[in-house]
């Protein structure tokens, strides 16, 4: 069985992101890269299915500018077999839908069994890729999944996706496309034998020309950032507490109008 | 010939990334906690251990990673970097240097294996005893040959970890002071299975520091001969030629003290507003900061350069002791400039600080002692008379 992971490249949590002069973009000098989480989800999934079925394949693929590298060495470390990375400056504008199509044609060319990724990246929580990837495929999709399981047969997937109060179970015939959510299982660290090992794996360079995709201005355009407004002060609202929740609850029903 | 990287390849930038990643799941609470009820940290040892870190020196053949020294030193600091203390773990990583070096290819195919999977603890040392710390020649624990065992008497002080070590590196003298040309000669090392020995006792001793340190006591403790490491009367020699490669990475803790001072002291001083301005601003609290994270760096150079030297394979006493020196020495002007700055509650728990200063206190008093290390310079580096 071969399982391709989408997973894309995104700044550490813990940045504290700023927009750049550039008011389309935001300032990179600084940031901390990571695997988005879900992705990472992803791709622990895909490498329990490896270690249950004998002689899976796990390929990442990440699609992104130079500095992507380092976050698929980290999907290497983890524990993937190969990599494929997407690296053209054609892209450096890319929408989601152009991204998907760029994604759609490298799955087709390695035509897997099943494709794994997050249900959204975390930097602009756009979450159309997967749906998207699916569409252009034709393969059916499981999105925000909490579980899975494969059929003896390697014909069917069976995913648990999450829904308001429960559990939405679906059966897909495969190849298909899974999104994950977070619960879906706890991904493991890169051991340091994985991490030296990372080097020794083949990251196959695809640009847009090796995909026959010709240019196309990406159909959803970036006008600006804006950053959010600072968060006003609180306000302390002094004296005895019977007095003072009277008017709190008043502040709250006539300023705030939230009760 | 060795030289200094002044960059991180990738695969140390991902190693000290995957360390970091552990690190986050043990947050200063975590540490906080042990700190307070002096226990061992379990979980984080074996999540390191797991992922085979303190395995990191192992060559490849017994199952570790065969990597050097300058990547045992960067494992070591983005623990302390990250608020962590290596210091539970980090005798796992060398002590079986000796074994490594002098073992047996026997006792090597035994022990190392299972050192590096974390199946056997080795992270004992005994060697200080309470009549002989520097002065290690004057240890009085005797090891004596009896047919095919050695018997063990004496007793050894501050020996850490040995409540959470399957085997302990024991230094011994087999040979009476008297009968040898030189007080380094007749001293031997045993790696001793110290799971179920009979007649030695283990005293835990409550420090500044949550340390798991004890004093330990023979009692015709009975060893088996084939515990010997390489020949009997050369043990001191060994010792010392895996003290290098100590002083190297516990340097490599103290940088990450110190950054971790530095970078606490930056955050606070930066964000608290006294008369009307971040203290950060007033030079006062500034320059101690700047100073700290110059030395820092400084250290951390010189640190590089004994790591190059030893994976090198070359000489690098003077190196390794000068680093230990300028780290802990780093370390703990950054601790006092991180305390100033956060005023009282540099000395709250809470903050982290008053444990991390207790425990980077340490490291200019161990392995060796900081005066020591003066002493060796002048003496050894520049040729001056002995001092002590």
């Amino acid at each position: 069985m071969k399982i391709l992971v989408l997973a894309k490249q995104v700044p550490d949590t813990a940045t504290q992101v700023k927009i750049s002069s550039n008011p389309r973009a935001i300032e990179t000098a600084g940031v901390t890269w990571i695997v988005s989480p879900y992705d990472e989800f992803a791709l622990e999934e895909a490498l329990r299915i490896k270690e249950k079925r004998q002689g899976t394949e796990v390929v990442a693929v990440s699609l992104g500018p130079d500095r992507v590298k380092e976050t698929i060495r980290s999907c290497l470390a983890m524990g993937a077999d190969r990599a494929i990375h997407l690296n053209d400056p054609a892209w450096a504008d890319a929408d989601t839908l152009t991204t998907a199509r760029a994604l759609a044609a490298v799955i087709k060319q390695e035509a897997p069994d099943l494709v794994l990724t997050g249900r959204q990246a975390i930097d602009d929580d756009m979450g159309a890729v997967t749906a998207q990837v699916a569409e252009i495929l034709g393969w059916p999709c499981a999105s925000w999944i909490m579980e899975e399981a494969i059929a003896d047969d390697g014909k069917t997937v069976r995913a648990g996706r999450q829904v308001e109060g429960g559990l939405e179970i679906f059966d897909l015939p495969l190849p298909a496309v899974l999104s994950a959510q977070k619960g879906l299982n706890e991904p493991r660290y890169p051991t340091l034998k994985g991490i030296m090992g990372a080097k020794k794996k083949e990251i196959r360079d695809v640009k847009a020309g090796d995909l026959g995709l010709a240019a196309e201005p990406p159909q959803l355009s970036l006008l600006t950032l804006e950053a959010l407004p600072p968060r006003p002060p609180g306000r302390v609202i002094p004296g005895e507490v019977k007095e003072a929740v009277r008017e709190l609850v008043k502040a709250l029903r006539e300023e705030a109008k939230v009760v | 010939m060795a030289s200094i990287r002044l960059t991180l390849t990738d695969e140390q930038r991902a190693l000290k990334a995957g360390v970091a990643d552990i690190c986050k799941r043990y947050p200063g609470e975590y540490w906080r906690e042990l700190d307070a009820k002096r226990e061992y940290p379990e979980a984080f040892v074996n999540e390191l251990t797991k992922a085979g870190y303190l395995a990191a020196l192992i060559p490849h053949e017994y199952g570790g990673a065969g990597l050097g020294v300058t990547e045992g030193s960067l494992i070591l600091e983005t623990i302390h970097e990250n608020g962590g203390n290596a210091a539970a773990c980090h005798a796992q990583m060398y002590i079986m240097g000796t074994l490594l070096r002098h073992g047996s290819e026997a006792q090597k195919r035994t022990y190392l294996p299972k050192i590096a999977t974390g199946e056997l603890r080795l992270q004992a040392f005994g060697v200080t005893e309470p009549d002989a710390g520097s002065d290690t020649t004057k240890l009085k624990t005797t090891a004596v040959r009896s047919g095919d065992r050695y018997v063990v008497n004496g007793r050894k002080m501050f020996i850490s970890r040995v409540l959470q070590s399957d085997l302990m590196l024991l230094l011994a003298r087999t040979t009476p002071v008297d009968q040898v040309k030189r007080r380094t000669e007749g001293l031997s090392v045993f790696l001793v299975d110290i799971r179920d020995l009979k007649g030695f006792e283990v005293r835990p001793l409550r420090m500044m520091m949550n340390h798991s340190t004890n004093a330990l006591f023979f009692d015709d403790v009975e060893i088996p001969a084939d515990s010997l490491i390489g020949h009997e009367g050369k043990g001191f020699s060994y010792i010392l030629d895996g003290m290098n490669a100590e002083r190297i990475l516990v340097a490599s803790e103290s940088l990450g003290d110190g950054r971790w001072f530095v970078e606490k002291a930056v955050q606070y001083s930066g964000h608290r507003v006294i008369f009307g301005k971040a203290i950060g601003a007033n030079q006062g609290v500034q320059f101690p900061i700047a100073k700290s994270h110059t030395a820092v760096e400084a250290a951390t150079l010189m640190r590089d350069k004994a790591a190059a030297l030893f994976d090198a394979g070359e000489a690098c006493g003077a190196e390794a002791n000068m680093a230990k020196y300028l780290a802990a020495e780093a370390a703990w002007e950054a601790g006092n400039a991180c305390i100033d700055c956060h005023g009282g509650y540099g000395y709250a728990e809470e903050f982290d600080i008053e444990r991390k200063f207790r425990e980077c206190r340490l490291y200019k008093t161990a392995p060796i002692n900081n005066n020591l290390v003066l002493a060796y310079v002048g003496e050894h580096v520049l040729g001056m008379p002995r001092s002590y």
